[in-house]
């Protein structure tokens, strides 16, 4: 294809823009704010998923032993442990340890409060493996094992924290996807329907155009130029205005919520997905919207 | 060459637009097509340019079979082709250059190309002067014109030409029937679809007469018409 025909289909394209201006923009602001929730929703989910990321990584099963285990069976145990796929590290507590540990976290600085057991300790017993797990969805089937163990006395795990953010995750995966898919839809019918028109004001044209000899591709090009200009930039545009409510989210709940010592997935690293991705969604939709109605209306 | 082998076409089952038509149209040759309204005229003008089908028989244009053209071949079948309409069919938000331009650009042709042509055809038609104004500025018979220049643009083989004075005074439509007969000089093949029976008589072309879809009458250059 000449440049100079390129040139005038993508022309033509615009101009059929310009023409339907209020249902171009009709189309152009469903899909902008079909993007702006996409995008939304996508910084929402991978910020939890980061987070839940992080939530797993410190999630750790304690094991404790009978009274009185031999050094020997403990280092087999820890060997077991090991072994374990599930398991991403294993760590050993002695009791004193897991005393000085206490001691810090709820004594503090004041070691006053722990004179009265200097020679005692109340965490005598309580030497124990701690076992992070590589994936929380598999700790159930670890901890069924370690159970099993002879010599084990105790197993202690939660996941309530790291499995509630999972669930919640999912949920907004789900909404997000039924939200978008709605709006999606919504944006086609309404891509078609500004398509539909332009062919409609053009029908003279087309009709001479039929009978000059242009072939289909030329009668039908502007239309499809139209809708993807129209999905391209009804993508772009809400890009913009989500890059900059991020950021500003980002650090206004990083400045007033510092105690929760919160920590974002960075902009950068959202955006260089989230761009590409609505472009395509944003090009895609577009395409389908004119495609569709071509096939119908405009039979070349 | 144009030839038509019992050609039918039916919009409805059982009632004829045209019927059993045979007809020879030589190279270069100049020829009009008279008859009253529904005679099947301008069924037989769309039957030349595959907007329709026929239900029966064979038709050939410019040595093609158009009951063997492909779908995606007629574009460049049609290009051999210029039509002229009656109401003009000009695009009324583009000016006229744009308007005889257009015919270049849905083909395909170079703006180098485009911009040596167009004022030629201009001149031809002898409005190269107003190629700045918009169809709404012009009188029927200028309008007429431009749409001739649009349709000789791309050089055609054919000239399809569907009630081109229907709109015009005697004056213009005589303007344009000389335009019609100069082409024709240089070795364009026109056909000619007209109720016009002053300009039929004088012009002294042949001419086929139709009436409920078949052909009555032909008589060729220089013979005498009759009354009907």
């Amino acid at each position: 294809m000449r440049i100079s025909t390129l040139v005038y289909l993508v022309r033509q394209g615009l101009k059929n823009i310009v023409r339907n201006k209020m249902f171009s923009l009709a189309s152009v602001a469903t899909m902008a704010a079909c993007i702006f929730l996409f995008g939304c929703f996508f910084s929402v989910v991978v910020n939890f998923r980061y987070i839940v990321e992080k939530a797993e990584e410190g999630v750790a099963v304690t094991v404790f032993f009978d009274e009185g285990l031999t050094e020997a069976r403990i280092t087999q145990i820890g060997k077991l442990l090991s072994d374990r796929k599930e398991a991403s590290e294993i760590s050993y507590v002695s009791a004193e340890e897991a005393w000085d540990s206490y001691q810090k976290d709820y004594f503090g600085e004041d070691s006053r409060l722990a004179e009265g057991f200097r020679d005692d300790n109340p965490l005598a017993n309580s030497d124990h493996y701690e076992v992070y797990l590589s994936d929380v969805s598999v700790q159930d089937s670890l901890v069924k094992y370690i159970q099993g163990i002879e010599g084990v006395r105790k197993v202690n795990y939660s996941s309530a924290v790291a499995n509630t953010l999972s669930d919640i995750n999912i949920l907004i995966g789900y909404i997000s996807v039924a939200v978008i898919v709605i709006l999606l839809a919504v944006a086609v019918f309404l891509i078609s329907n500004t398509v539909t028109i332009g062919i409609s004001v053009r029908k003279e044209e087309i009709a001479i155009m039929k009978l000059i000899g242009a072939t289909d591709y030329f009668v039908r090009s502007p239309f499809v130029i139209e809708g993807a200009i129209i999905g391209l930039v009804g993508s772009a545009l809400p890009l913009i205005a989500v890059y900059y409510l991020y950021r500003s989210v980002v650090s206004f709940v990083l400045e007033r919520f510092t105690i929760l010592s919160l920590d974002f997935v960075s902009s950068k690293f959202i955006f260089s997905y989230l761009v590409p991705i609505s472009l395509v969604i944003g090009l895609g939709v577009g395409l389908l919207g004119s495609f569709s109605t071509i096939r119908k209306h405009l039979n070349v | 060459m144009i030839s038509l082998e019992n050609v039918s076409k039916e919009y409805a089952a059982g009632i004829p637009a045209v019927k059993n038509v045979n007809l020879q149209i030589d190279d270069g040759e100049f020829v009009f097509i008279v008859g009253n309204s529904g005679s099947g005229k301008s069924t037989l003008i769309k039957l030349l340019l595959k907007e329709l089908e026929p239900t029966e028989g064979t038709v050939m244009v410019n040595d093609i079979e158009l009951n063997k053209l492909k779908h995606k071949e007629i574009p460049k079948f049609r290009r051999d082709i210029g039509v002229v309409f009656q109401d003009f069919r000009l695009l009324k938000d583009r000016s006229i250059y744009e308007n005889v331009a257009f015919a270049q650009r849905v083909i395909e042709k170079s703006p180098k190309r485009i911009k040596k042509r167009v004022p030629e055809m201009l001149k031809l038609v002898g409005l190269a002067e107003k190629y700045r104004s918009f169809p709404k500025e012009l009188s029927g018979g200028e309008q007429q014109r431009v749409a001739v220049a649009r349709a000789l643009i791309n050089e055609p083989r054919l000239l399809l030409a569907d009630e081109p004075t229907g709109n015009l005074d005697s004056t213009n439509s005589w303007e344009i029937m000389r335009l019609l007969n100069a082409v024709n000089k240089k070795g364009t093949t026109v056909l000619v679809v007209t109720h016009n029976r002053e300009i039929v008589k004088k012009m002294q072309k042949r001419v086929i007469t139709m009436k409920k879809g078949v052909i009555v009458k032909d008589v060729p250059e220089g013979g005498v018409l009759g009354e009907n």
